[in-house]
């Protein structure tokens, strides 16, 4: 993260993404969770076009069927393709981790940024205010939303993301707070950079590698969360579909369908797997405590 | 140390009073009041259970006289179980859910600590990355898959263990207290690892070394300590998430805990139900963040310093 390391040849900072970069490739395990990542993404991305089958096209004469050639999965008990429902599962699933992580992203970052950034008074009341939030039983506000609100996919992103964003603040604040004292600011300001430019070349770039890090550990957690709730009936609502209502499903027949709940939770267990692996390979390379040694 | 205590439980007054009104605010802004669900009710009976529950009431009144009767300890009667209070289902249900959660908790201590302490004597070898990789399923295995599976393997196939209820069939307790302490032992493991590899590279601990102690004595009793310092500060939080967590091993299993009480509450639309555990919950979810902080200290000598010149 030292910008001040001394030689000019570092000089327009790019070459900390280089070594991260460089240091993530040696990371096997993290590589092949960036790489799960990615094709899942594609998948979901392209699924109305290469499921195997319609979302909804049942076949009732078929009933639950184990894997087999026409249907790689299996089949639940109306005949629904496994791998069809899987596909579009992971759409929701993958959906909420990324939107509701992006608001508490927006919302932390800036929270702690401001309060870093002005500090004294204000820092004090806006830390406090993260503070008493720490002591509330967030899994339990959740619920309550979700009973109070109506079980809606809109109010699920806001009620995750408004649960997640605490410690992203916290750590956005650390990090400005003590950038804020460093040399290098300083000089900027001397030289009579104007606030904002600061904030924009000096500030952001450098609080980049911890929010990177703690995202990608958020979306996990986020996606968790989202399972679940659907799984105890809380969160996604059919006619659409989750992972975790999925695996909620599966449960209700699993002595006589195993696969219908083994394959979902293969399937929500590999992107927590992935998402965690990459995390902790991207913390390796990017935590500037860790990056001398 | 007492001073500090003090001034915790002191702050814990306004979050909690938060957690009352922000609770209170929800479930009366609810759309359709908690008799409008079930089937049409002639206006006069609706009237007269409203008069019995004070919601003809003005919301300021209802709201003041709510905060009176918690303040009492009295959290009012139940929606939907007429008759009965709420303190009485949180009664009936909370011996059940406490010792599910300590059976937990012990499994997820237990094995956590174990784990993470043989992972840390020898790092970057196979007796580390065993243990660490294990952890890593924990974490990505959440409950509801994990509560399933042993169900299936352990109940269905084996008939091993029973598939659910508590207390009536003997070892029906074992797998709900797994299903429940394996994610936390997987976090456990992780921290005191974490905590270990610190301690074990101290000065004092190569002193031990030097004057050739056997390991077992400088694990035991000098890194101990100091290496499961991260692990008593994660037991308040961890806390909070069994409480979580077991709303979902209880409707698994079939027990008649506070957690399957919560949910069916939701379902339910049981306002009072959800209001009365939830200030239920968030007290308990306070006091045990301050003990386990306090324990943290207690076993910290650097935190006890601090915390000593704070109060003087």
């Amino acid at each position: 993260m030292s910008t001040e390391a001394g030689t000019p040849s570092i000089e327009k900072g790019s070459s900390l993404w280089r070594d991260a970069w460089i240091k993530l490739c040696k990371n096997h395990v993290a590589l092949a969770g960036l790489g799960l990542l990615i094709f899942l993404c594609v998948v979901s991305l392209l699924t109305p076009w290469i499921a195997p089958y319609g979302y909804e096209q049942q076949d009732l004469l078929l009933g639950a069927t184990p894997p087999s050639m026409q249907h790689w999965l299996g089949t639940d008990v109306f005949g629904r393709d496994m791998l069809t429902r899987i596909m579009w599962g992971g759409r929701v699933s993958l959906t909420v981790g990324f939107i509701a992580t992006a608001v508490a992203l927006a919302i932390g970052v800036v929270w702690g940024a401001v309060a870093g950034y002005i500090g004294g008074r204000v820092d004090m009341v806006m830390m406090r205010l993260v503070d008493i939030l720490y002591a509330l039983p967030f899994m339990i506000f959740i619920i309550l939303l979700m009973v109070v609100f109506g079980r809606s996919m809109l109010l699920l992103f806001f009620a995750i993301g408004a649960v997640e964003w605490l410690t992203m603040a916290r750590i956005v604040r650390g990090q400005v707070m003590s950038l804020r004292k460093q040399e290098f600011v300083e000089a900027a300001h001397s030289l009579g950079l104007p606030q904002w430019t600061i904030i924009r070349r000096h500030i952001i770039p450098n609080t980049l590698g911890p929010v990177i890090v703690y995202t990608t550990l958020t979306i996990p957690s986020v996606m968790l969360l989202e399972a679940f709730l659907s799984f105890l009936g809380l969160g996604i609502q059919p006619p659409q579909s989750s992972w975790g209502l999925l695996i909620n499903y599966g449960v209700e027949t699993m002595e006589e369908y195993p696969w219908l709940l083994i394959f979902p939770g293969i399937a929500l267990s590999l992107t927590l797997f992935a998402l965690n692996f990459l995390g902790d390979g991207l913390r390796d390379a990017l935590d500037p405590r860790t990056a001398k040694d | 140390m007492l001073k500090f205590a003090l001034g915790r439980l002191l702050q814990a007054i306004p979050v909690l009073l938060v957690v009352i009104s922000m609770t209170f605010m929800l479930v009366h802004s609810a759309p359709g009041g908690p008799f409008s669900a079930d089937k049409a009710v002639p206006a006069e009976v609706l009237a007269a259970l409203e008069a019995q529950y004070n919601l003809d009431q003005p919301l300021w009144r209802q709201y003041v006289s709510y905060l009176g009767d918690v303040l009492k300890g009295d959290l009012g009667p139940s929606f939907k179980y007429p008759g009965r209070s709420v303190n009485e289902l949180i009664a009936s249900g909370l011996p059940t859910t406490a010792e599910l959660g300590l059976y937990a908790m012990l499994v997820a201590v237990f094995i956590g600590v174990l784990a993470g302490v043989t992972a840390s004597m020898r790092p970057n070898t196979l007796q580390d990355y065993v243990p660490m990789s294990a952890a890593m399923i924990g974490i990505c295995m959440p409950s509801f898959l994990l509560g399933p599976l042993l169900v299936l393997i352990f109940g269905i196939h084996l008939e091993w263990l029973p598939v659910s209820g508590w207390g009536q069939i003997p070892g029906d307790k074992i797998l709900p207290a797994i299903t429940l302490g394996t994610g936390y032992a997987a976090y456990i493991a992780r921290l005191s690892r974490g905590g270990m590899l610190e301690v074990l590279s101290q000065d004092y601990i190569r002193t031990a070394r030097a004057k050739g102690l056997p390991e077992f004595v400088i694990i035991g009793k000098h890194a101990l300590r100091g290496g499961l310092v991260p692990v008593v500060a994660f037991l308040g939080p961890a806390f909070a998430g069994l409480l979580g967590g077991s709303f979902v091993v209880e409707t698994i299993f079939q027990i008649p805990g506070l957690g399957r009480f919560y949910v069916q509450a939701a379902f339910n639309r049981d306002y009072t139900m959800i209001l009365g555990s939830t200030v239920f919950f968030a007290t308990l979810i306070i006091l045990f963040n301050l003990l386990s902080d306090m324990l943290a200290i207690w076993l910290n000598p650097k935190l006890r310093q601090q915390v000593r010149g704070d109060a003087e």
